[in-house]
């Protein structure tokens, strides 16, 4: 059964159709990318995904943490769909500005969190536990991924490439089953660029995931992909393994133009 | 070698204040100090019975400001509806904590209903009672109220605030309509209304040091985020909202027994303006700030209060202008939303850390290169 | 019948007087994304303005009118540039803050300049006149009012569509970063909204005088958060939803009253109970149109 599965599904917002008859699927432990050009509908592929959007049509579904049944997620709130194991990163950056970068990652621990608001606030024993435990795996995580010393920093006074971790960190830190990342090179050099495709595998291992990503770093995407779907307008053009993608008629065509550095 | 592959930290212990045990004796000599302080002017030694007053109010404003911070400094709903919370916690707590020989004085124009009639509490349960009552208020409220986006949550507060006054207005026999209610029991002394605000900021101070105010506080930095991390949204507002509107019904409770009178009229959007500025001019998001905002309301308003009675500059005489403090603080508070946004505290919460480091030290300026 | 006719007219009317101050609400919402809590606060002046006027300083009516328009459209102008426009890089709660805080002072300083004891507004026989038409009687200030509503609206649709202000607002109202950088004027036509939108008010604010002669420094208070209602229920930025949302309003209440007098004290609740229908049913209203912000 796949671990993430769309059933036709379409977005529409008015005249536009933002995503067309959209059937893709996520095997368990596969690295998969979506591409496209800009506009082509990758976001908000994601977006049906998680949650933000309700697909006009179709259905998607999701085998949630610890089970292997498929759940009929269409149309759920995003925070149920990360509750039952998906996480996302954004295009554009949407850390959790006047917070420091450990409570950013502990925020993503709340919906883990079984004590009630007074628990909390009378700090009983119980939820004195689970605030060592939530701490201790936060700074379990940011070691992970190299932030461990940026803990009490204010997460926007980081640069833009340790910013980007720190996304992904977060994300991680929901114990998700299927991590979406939404351009996670974006703005990143060459030698950041080998070590986030070497991170995504080691974390794709690591922590037994299955990773969903967009992308418009081709690199990335050729070393790093199980499989490549690719969008333009909306519809799905071409997919395949990477090697027949890079050589598919259709997407150099779609793409001409693109520079590879976007 | 920096990157991905990780690197040695120091660990939770490091991360310790050292300063940690001068600044708890700092502020327990501080509190014991106010303590001292308050007990001197309970028993008229330092302030007169008016200083007695204004310090309660200070303090019943600042739990005002407490509440509306909760709601719009932490969680970033912007609410205008803490008169009206207010009002619930004052009605409640002034009719129940009432004895019967008032209640018949007051009620002369209609008869209190049958079924208030029985209902007696002492104060403290009244008070309580009060809060509990906005929260539930609050719940009711927040259902349609809180799916809105910032600037309709203003006017749907703003709105039903306005609902609960006319309703109070109206309610004759329960509220004693626009007459309002005289002659309420002054129990809220300093002790109480201290005892309040210490209870209320231990409150806060624990909230925000869990992962519940660090989800409130998620989702005032960015609600889409906090929902993709898995914060269920509209029950975190829910929470925010009733635990602000119960803080607010206390303040109101006490409000009322400290001015042993109050009227629909008080509770009027006016009242949510004034809690609103009095957030903003001590700094929203902080509790120092809203402790600083409701003293110096209180304070200047009392300390402006010459300019009503006709006062001198030099050789200029301004006459005697009802009204004209207010503008002054109107216009001061323009000032402070327009220049200095971040209020008194500056957006930071007292610290002793701050207070040293001022003296002596040199500053250094840490670069963020990585 | 003829009766409830009558208070229909009466809706009517009053449905009139709130659009003139919506269209103010819904004019400013659109362009800077704000809630002018302050608007209520130009109504409210623009009585008194028509107040000294006439009772103080003897002009004709037909006078004091024009000279109370322009003198509430400076004053909106002013409050702009005085309490917005160094707010505008600043986040949106600091503009709402600013607004609550322009309310608050211009309030305080009613109370300052002109007392906390009722005023009454002058009166102009002219237009109190009840007249008697087909077997109804009503004041010649309702045909005025429909007069008056009808020319500016007119005018108001004709500066939108057609006169270069008029299009530089929509444009504004549709994209305001693009629009700065198609060159432009934001700031003029930022003043000109608030202008016309503070003009209208005055209108309004005259025609209220007339009918309900009563004017303390909080009488905005209430009919301005109604009004904005109005708008909200027509959807907010469109000014034919301020017009249809105010007539709305305007009707349904003098209807309640109407239909059930022992429910009089409670007429201002109405408009809040409509404002959480339209908010559950359809947020973006009557006429509005879709915002999403989303990853």
């Amino acid at each position: 059964m796949s671990v993430l599965r769309t059933d036709h599904a379409t977005m529409r917002f008015g005249g536009v159709t933002a995503v067309d008859d959209l059937n893709i699927h996520v095997e368990k432990g596969e690295i998969v990318a979506v591409i496209g050009p800009n506009g082509a509908g990758k976001t908000t592929a994601f977006n049906q995904i998680t949650g933000v959007y309700t697909p006009t049509e179709g259905k998607i579904f999701f085998e949630p943490i610890g089970s292997d049944q498929e759940r009929d997620i269409t149309g759920m709130r995003p925070d149920r769909i990360v509750a039952l194991g998906i996480a996302r990163t954004f295009q554009n950056i949407r850390l959790f500005s006047k917070q420091t970068v450990l409570d950013n990652v502990l925020i993503s621990q709340h919906l883990h969190v079984k004590s009630s608001l007074i628990g909390a606030v009378a700090y009983w024993p119980n939820y004195w536990k689970e605030e060592k435990a939530m701490r201790e795996h936060a700074m379990a995580l940011l070691e992970r991924v190299g932030l461990a010393e940026n803990a009490n920093d204010i997460a926007t006074s980081l640069p833009y490439g340790l910013q980007r971790r720190l996304e992904i960190a977060r994300a991680l830190s929901t114990n998700p089953k299927l991590l979406l990342l939404d351009e996670p090179a974006a703005g990143m050099n060459p030698t950041e660029t080998q070590d986030l495709t070497s991170f995504v595998r080691q974390i794709r291992d690591e922590y037994n995931l299955s990773v969903l990503l967009i992308e418009h770093h081709m690199q990335i995407v050729m070393d790093i992909s199980d499989r490549i779907y690719v969008l333009d307008f909306g519809k799905t053009i071409a997919d395949g393994v990477p090697d027949v993608i890079q050589n598919d008629p259709r997407v150099i065509k779609a793409y001409l133009g693109v520079d590879e550095d976007a | 070698m920096s990157g991905f592959n990780g690197s040695t930290y120091p660990g939770l212990i490091g991360m310790v204040n050292p300063h940690r045990r001068r600044n708890i004796t700092l502020s327990c000599i501080a509190i014991l100090i106010f303590i001292a302080f308050l007990y001197l002017a309970q028993h008229g030694f330092i302030l007169d019975s008016y200083g007695v007053r204004v310090l309660r109010l200070c303090m019943v404003y600042s739990i005002c400001a407490l509440s509306l911070n909760l709601i719009q400094g932490y969680t970033g709903q912007f609410s205008l509806g803490s008169a009206g919370f207010m009002a619930v916690g004052a009605y409640t707590t002034a009719i129940l904590s009432m004895p019967d020989e008032t209640r018949n004085a007051v009620y002369y124009l209609a008869p209190m209903a049958g079924w208030l009639q029985k209902l007696h509490l002492p104060y403290g349960l009244a008070l309580l009672l009060g809060g509990l009552l906005a929260g539930v208020v609050a719940f009711l409220i927040g259902f349609p109220v809180l799916r809105l986006k910032g600037d309709y949550l203003s006017i749907a507060t703003l709105g039903f605030s306005e609902i609960i006054r006319i309703v109070l207005n109206n309610a004759q026999s329960v509220s004693n309509g626009a007459t309002g209610l005289k002659s309420i029991p002054a129990t809220a002394n300093l002790w109480w209304c201290f005892g309040a605000l210490v209870l209320i900021l231990l409150f806060m101070t624990r909230l925000f040091r869990s992962s519940y105010g660090r989800a409130f506080m998620a989702i005032r930095d960015d609600e889409v985020a906090a929902e993709a991390m898995g914060v269920p949204i509209f029950k975190h507002k829910m929470m925010a909202f009733i635990a602000s509107a119960v803080i607010a019904g206390i303040g109101g409770g006490l409000l009322a027994s400290v001015m042993g009178a109050i009227t629909p009229v008080l509770f009027r959007h006016l009242m949510s303006y004034d809690i609103l500025l009095v957030m903003v001019l001590g700094g929203t998001g902080t509790m120092t700030g809203a402790i600083l905002g409701g003293s110096l309301f209180i304070i200047a308003k009392e300390a402006l209060r010459f300019m009503d009675s006709g006062f001198a500059i030099g050789p200029i005489r301004i006459p005697a202008i009802a009204g004209l403090r207010m503008v002054v603080f109107s216009v001061l508070l323009m000032i402070v939303v327009l220049f200095y946004r971040s209020g008194l505290s500056g957006g930071k919460e007292f610290s002793w850390d701050r207070i040293f480091s001022r003296h002596g030290k040199k500053r250094e300026k840490v670069g963020s290169e990585k | 019948m003829l009766t409830l006719l009558q208070q229909l007219i009466n809706g009517l009317t009053l449905g009139c007087l709130y659009s003139l101050v919506a269209i103010g609400y819904t004019m400013v919402y659109g362009i800077l994304l704000l809630i002018n809590f302050a608007h209520c606060d130009v109504f409210m002046m623009s009585m008194y303005f028509a107040f000294y006027m006439i009772s103080v300083f003897y002009l004709p009516w037909y006078v004091a009118f024009f000279l109370v328009i322009i003198a509430t459209a400076l004053l909106g102008v002013l409050i702009e540039r005085v309490a917005y426009r160094p707010l505008r890089t600043a986040p949106r709660t600091s503009l709402l803050i600013s607004a609550v805080g322009m309310s608050y002072l211009l309030e305080n300083l009613g109370v300052v300049v002109f007392g906390g004891v009722a005023k009454s507004f002058p009166e102009v026989p002219f237009l109190q006149e009840i007249v008697t038409i087909g077997g109804f009687r009503v004041q010649r200030l309702v045909f005025f009012v429909i007069l008056a509503m009808v020319i500016l609206v007119g005018a108001l649709l004709f500066i939108i569509n057609k006169t270069k202000v008029g299009i530089a607002m929509r444009a504004v109202s549709r994209d305001f970063e693009t629009s700065k950088l198609m060159g432009i004027n934001i700031n003029l036509t930022i003043s000109s909204t608030f202008a016309i939108g503070s003009a209208l008010a005055a209108v309004g604010g005259f025609m209220w005088g007339l009918r309900y002669p009563q004017i303390t420094p909080l009488v905005g208070a209430m009919p301005g958060l109604k009004c904005f209602i109005a708008a909200v229920i027509g959807g907010i930025g469109s000014i034919k939803g301020a017009i249809v949302g105010g007539l709305l309003l305007g009707v349904m209440e003098i209807m309640i009253v109407y239909l059930f007098p022992g429910a009089s004290g409670y007429r201002d609740v109405f408009a809040f109970v409509a404002l959480i229908v339209i908010l559950c049913i359809k947020p973006t209203g009557l006429f509005g149109a879709e915002l999403v912000d989303k990853a």
